[in-house]
C-alpha cells in the first residue's frame, strides 16, 4: 500500500446535508491527497464536524458522492468506513471508560484464539501501540476511567493507529494533550505522512495548523470557501476567511496594573500528594492565569477552591474573611461567591438533555424563587438577558442545550455562573475546542467582568491566551507554584522555561509561591 | 502499581462478595446441627441453582445497561413448558394446544431418554427465543429495556398461566433423581462409571450434581461468551454506548445477544426448577420475587446497574449470599414472618459495603463518575 500513487485519495463532490431546517453542508467539493496533512478550518457551525461525520460514516449525506482511492463509496456505518481505512479520532472521546486500555485499543478487531479474545496478544499489541505514541508509562490493564484526560487522548490515538488508517482524521485531537504529548503526536503524524497516509486535521490552534499542515481548507456556514497550500495565506488572512469579517485585535487591552485588596487569598494550600504549599492572591478586577504543563495541579487547585476536595489544608480568604467551602453549594453561596466553569462541559457543565433556559438558571434558582416555587416570570427575564448579554446563538431557549455548537454551549455554562453573581470566577480551560470568534468574545467578556470587579483565576493550556488575557500568570509544576510572571516577564519563553521548571527557579522543595511580588 | 494490585482494585466488589459468601457459609455450617455434610451441600445446591441461573440471566442485560424485568417470568414459563416436555412417558407425549375446546395438535414427543433430551432442548430454545424477543423489542422498537421487559414479562407469565392454570405436570422420576442429588446418584441412575462404583470416582461421588451443572454452565457458556467480541461489546455498550458505536462495534447485535443469553440462562433455571419440583406452577409472586432477588444478587455480586462493570460469576456469589441468609432462618428458628425484614436489612448492609469507598474518596467529583 505504501507504494500507492500520490494524488487525491478522498474526493467529495457536491455533498449537501441538512438537519431539519438547518443547512450544515451545501454543495461541498473537497479533495484530500495521500502523504499530506490537510487542515480543515472554520468556526463552530461551519460544517467541519458534519463533513467528518459524513466521511466517517456516522451520518449520510442528502446529496453528493464520496470517492476513496478513485472508487465511489457509501458508508452506512462507522464500521464500514473503518473497514475502508478511514479512521477518526473524535473530539468526543470514543473510549469506553469501564474497559481497560488494552480492551479499548483493540476493541473493534481484537486478536483472537479459538474465537475468543486472546488477552495476552491483546496486551502485547496495546503495549506496542502505546510505545509507538510514546506512552509506555500507561499500564494497559488500567481502566480508561482511571486515566487523566490527556492520557486518554493518547490512548485514543494509539487505538486509531492500530486500525491501520489510510485516511486519518483528527478532530481537535490535541485539545486535551500536554505539550510533551503534542510533540509526540507531531512526530507520529510526520511518520504517517511519510508512509503515504492521508491526514485530515482539525484544530482551533492556529500555531498547530501552521506547524503541521501542508494544505488548508476553510469552511464557513456549510460552504467550502477556499483551499490553499502552506504559506500562501497569513494567519490574519485565514482568520478573516473563517469569520468572514475583520477582527481588530485578538485580545482586549489590559488596564494598568492597580494593586487592590485581594478578593481571593490562598495561603499554604495543600491536598494529598497533588497540591503543596500554594500561596496566591487574586485582586478584584484582576485576571490571574494558571500556567504550566497539563496535569501539574492547576485543575486540582480550582477544584480545591470550589469545595470539591476533602481534606484540603491551608487557608482560603475571600474578601478578608476566612472560608472553607465543603461543597460547590457552599462555594457558590452568596457569602462566598465562587463560580467554577468546569473542565468538561458535557459532563460537569451542562445537563445535556435539558433546555437552554433550564441550564442557564439551574445554579441560581434560589434567587428567583418565591418560597419553594420558581418565579417563572423572573426566570424568563433572567434567561433572556443572559442570552442577550453573551450573544448565545439559540433557535429557541426551550431547545435542548445539546443542540448548540460547542462554543455556544460553553457560553451557556459561563452565563449560568454569571447569574449567581460571583465575586470570584474560576475558569478551567474554557476555550478548549472553541472556534476563534467565540474565543475572542470570551476574552472580551472576561475583561469586562474583571472591570466590573470580579476576581478571575483562569487556567489555560494555550500559552498565547495566558499572555494575551492575564495580568499575572502563576506557573505550576508538580503541585506547586514555581513562579509568578507579570508585566514584561510575561512572555512565551518564560512560560515554557518555568513550566519545565528550568527557568532559574528555586528548587521544587523550597516554598516559592509567594516569593515573587 | 503492579498488575496484581490493579486486578484486585478493579475487582474489589466481586472479591468482597466472594469473601462474604465464604464467611457466611462457614458460619452457617459451624452453626448447623449436623455440621458440613454432603446431604446439606446437596440440599443447598438444589435451593440455590435456580436463583443463581436467574441472576446470571439478569447480569448479561445489566452489563449492557439494561434491566431485564422478565427473567423471573421467563424462568416460570420454561418451568411450565418443562412440566409437559420432560414427563418421559414411555409411550411418548402427545403435544397439543387447547384453546377452550379448540385443539391444535402439534405432534408427539418421543418417549424415553430421546424425548427428555429433545424436550429439554426445546425448553432452552424457547427461553433463548423469549430473550431474543426482548432484545429485538429493545433494539428495533427503541424501547427502554425496563419497560420492554415489563411488558414481555407479563406476556411470558400469561403463557405460563395458559400452560398451567393450576400447578401440575410431571417430570421423569429418574431425571429428577439424577439431577438433584450427588454425582454418585447421577452415575448410578444413568449407568456410567460402573454405576458410580468405580474406585477413581469415589472422591467425587459426594459432590452435588446441580453444583457441577452450575460450574459447567459458567465455564462452557459464560466464560467463553465474555471473551468473544460480542461479549466485549456488551461491556462496551454499558460503559459508553456512543463510543462503542463510533468504534465500529455491532451494538445492536450485542444487545440482542445479551438478552438472548439472559433468556437461555433463565431457561436453565426454569428447567431445573421443574425437575426439582417435578411439576410446573405459574406462580406470579414467585416469578416477581425471583426477578427482584436477581437484581439484588447482581448488585451484591459487584455488577454496576449502570453497566459496563462486573460479571455473571459475581452474581452467582450474590445469589449464594442471599440464599445462605435464608438458611440461617431455618437453623436459628426465626419466625418466618420476620424473614423479609431481616433479608432487607442484610441486603442493605451488603450493598453498603460496596459503598464504603465513598468514605475514602477525597475528590467528591469522583463520586459522580
Amino acid at each position: 500500500m505504501a507504494d500507492a500513487p500520490q494524488g487525491d485519495f478522498l474526493v467529495l463532490s457536491g455533498i449537501s446535508k441538512r438537519y431539519g431546517g438547518v443547512r450544515a453542508l451545501e454543495d461541498v467539493d473537497f479533495r484530500c491527497a495521500r502523504g499530506s496533512i490537510h487542515a480543515v478550518l472554520g468556526e463552530n457551525g461551519a460544517g467541519k464536524s458534519t463533513l467528518i461525520k459524513i466521511v466517517a460514516g456516522v451520518v449520510q449525506p442528502d446529496a453528493g458522492t464520496i470517492a476513496l482511492d478513485g472508487r465511489a463509496r457509501e458508508f452506512a456505518s462507522p464500521s464500514a468506513a473503518t473497514a475502508a481505512g478511514v479512521v477518526c479520532i473524535f473530539q468526543e472521546l470514543s473510549l469506553m471508560p469501564d474497559l481497560s486500555v488494552a480492551d479499548n485499543i483493540s476493541i473493534a478487531a481484537p486478536p483472537r484464539r479459538f474465537g475468543m479474545i486472546d488477552t495476552r496478544a491483546q496486551r502485547r499489541r496495546a503495549e506496542a501501540l502505546l510505545a509507538e505514541v510514546g506512552c509506555e508509562d500507561v499500564n494497559p490493564l488500567l481502566r480508561v476511567r482511571d486515566l487523566p484526560l490527556s492520557r486518554r487522548q493518547m490512548v485514543e490515538i494509539a487505538k486509531a493507529l492500530g486500525q491501520k488508517p489510510q485516511l486519518l482524521i483528527l478532530d481537535e485531537a490535541t485539545s486535551a494533550l500536554t505539550s510533551a504529548d503534542v510533540e509526540r503526536v507531531y512526530t507520529l503524524l510526520a511518520r504517517l505522512k511519510a508512509e503515504n497516509v492521508a491526514i485530515l486535521y482539525i484544530s482551533h490552534r492556529m500555531h498547530e495548523v501552521e506547524a503541521l499542515a501542508d494544505r488548508a481548507s476553510v469552511f464557513r456556514n456549510g460552504r467550502h470557501i477556499e483551499t490553499f497550500d502552506k504559506g500562501q495565506r497569513s494567519t490574519a488572512e485565514i482568520v478573516q476567511l473563517m469569520i468572514g469579517r475583520d477582527i481588530a485585535t485578538q485580545y482586549p487591552p489590559k488596564p494598568k496594573p492597580v494593586r487592590s485588596a485581594p478578593a481571593l487569598k490562598v495561603e499554604r494550600l495543600g491536598w494529598e500528594d497533588h497540591l503543596a504549599d500554594i500561596s496566591l492572591e487574586v485582586g478584584a478586577g484582576e485576571i490571574v492565569g494558571l500556567g504550566g504543563l497539563d496535569g501539574q495541579g492547576q485543575k486540582t487547585l480550582l477544584l480545591a477552591l470550589f469545595g470539591v476536595l476533602r481534606g484540603v489544608t491551608g487557608t482560603i480568604t475571600v474578601s478578608g474573611r476566612r472560608v472553607r467551602p465543603g461543597s460547590p453549594a457552599q462555594a457558590k453561596a452568596a457569602d462566598v461567591g465562587i463560580a467554577l466553569v468546569p473542565e468538561d462541559r458535557k459532563t460537569e457543565g451542562l445537563l445535556l438533555p435539558m433546555s437552554i433556559a433550564d441550564n442557564l438558571t439551574i445554579a441560581s434558582l434560589g434567587a428567583m424563587s418565591i418560597g419553594p416555587f420558581v418565579d417563572t416570570g423572573k426566570e424568563a427575564e433572567a434567561v433572556d438577558s443572559a442570552i442577550d448579554r453573551l450573544k448565545i446563538k439559540v433557535g429557541s431557549k426551550d431547545d435542548a442545550v445539546s443542540t448548540l455548537s460547542g462554543g455556544n454551549q460553553q457560553k451557556v455554562v459561563i452565563a449560568k455562573w454569571l447569574m449567581t453573581g460571583p465575586r470570584i470566577i474560576l475558569l478551567n480551560d474554557p476555550t478548549r475546542g472553541i472556534d476563534v470568534g467565540t474565543k475572542q468574545e470570551l476574552y472580551r467578556l472576561m475583561r469586562e467582568l474583571a472591570d466590573q470587579g470580579a476576581a478571575i483565576l483562569f487556567y489555560s493550556t494555550d500559552y498565547d491566551e495566558l499572555i494575551g488575557c492575564c495580568d499575572r500568570v502563576a506557573i505550576m509544576y508538580d503541585g506547586r507554584i514555581v513562579r509568578e510572571l507579570a508585566g514584561g516577564e510575561l512572555n512565551e519563553t518564560n512560560i515554557v522555561a518555568n513550566s519545565l521548571n528550568i527557568g532559574a527557579a528555586p528548587s521544587p522543595g523550597a516554598p516559592s509561591g509567594a516569593a515573587h511580588v | 502499581m503492579s498488575d496484581l494490585a490493579i486486578k484486585i482494585r478493579q475487582n474489589f466488589a466481586f472479591l468482597t462478595a466472594a469473601v462474604l459468601f465464604v464467611v457466611v457459609y462457614l458460619l452457617y455450617n459451624l452453626a448447623h446441627p449436623k455440621g458440613f455434610t454432603s446431604a446439606v451441600f446437596i440440599q443447598n445446591s438444589n435451593e440455590v441453582f435456580t436463583l443463581a441461573m436467574v441472576s446470571m440471566a439478569q447480569t448479561v442485560p445489566v452489563l449492557a445497561a439494561g434491566l431485564d424485568l422478565s427473567v423471573g417470568a421467563s424462568m416460570t414459563m420454561i418451568a411450565c413448558f418443562a412440566s409437559y416436555l420432560l414427563s418421559g412417558a414411555p409411550a411418548g407425549t402427545p403435544l397439543a394446544l387447547d384453546f377452550g375446546g379448540w385443539r391444535v395438535a402439534l405432534g408427539t414427543l418421543p418417549g424415553g431418554v430421546t424425548g427428555i433430551a429433545l424436550g429439554a432442548v426445546i425448553c432452552l430454545l424457547i427461553g433463548a427465543l423469549a430473550g431474543l424477543i426482548n432484545g429485538a423489542v429493545v433494539v428495533y422498537g427503541r424501547i427502554q429495556p425496563i419497560i420492554a421487559t415489563l411488558a414481555t414479562g407479563a406476556i411470558y407469565i400469561g403463557i405460563a398461566l395458559f400452560l398451567r392454570p393450576q400447578p401440575g405436570g410431571k417430570v421423569d422420576d429418574n431425571l429428577n433423581w439424577a439431577l438433584t442429588n450427588s454425582l454418585g446418584d447421577f452415575a448410578s441412575t444413568v449407568h456410567i462409571f460402573n454405576d458410580g462404583a468405580a474406585p477413581w470416582f469415589a472422591p467425587f461421588a459426594g459432590i452435588p450434581t446441580p453444583f457441577v451443572l452450575l460450574v459447567l454452565i459458567i465455564l462452557l457458556v459464560w466464560v467463553p461468551f465474555s471473551r468473544t467480541v460480542t461479549g466485549r461489546t456488551v461491556y462496551a455498550i454499558g460503559s459508553a454506548e456512543g463510543a462503542a458505536y463510533m468504534s465500529g462495534l455491532d451494538v445492536n447485535r450485542a444487545r440482542i445477544a445479551a438478552f438472548t443469553l439472559g433468556g437461555f440462562f433463565a431457561a436453565c433455571g426454569g428447567l431445573f426448577l421443574a425437575i426439582e419440583t417435578s411439576s410446573g406452577n405459574a406462580d406470579i409472586p414467585q416469578a416477581g420475587t425471583y426477578t427482584l432477588n436477581s437484581i439484588a444478587a447482581v448488585v451484591i455480586g459487584g455488577t454496576s446497574l449502570l453497566g459496563g462493570n462486573g460479571g455473571a460469576i459475581g452474581s452467582v456469589f450474590g445469589a449464594l449470599i442471599l440464599r445462605v441468609i435464608s438458611y440461617f432462618f431455618r437453623i436459628f428458628d426465626i419466625a418466618p414472618l420476620l424473614q423479609p425484614l431481616f433479608e432487607g436489612i442484610i441486603l442493605l448492609a451488603a450493598v453498603s459495603i460496596g459503598a464504603l469507598r465513598v468514605l475514602r474518596v477525597k475528590n467528591t467529583l469522583e463520586l459522580f463518575r
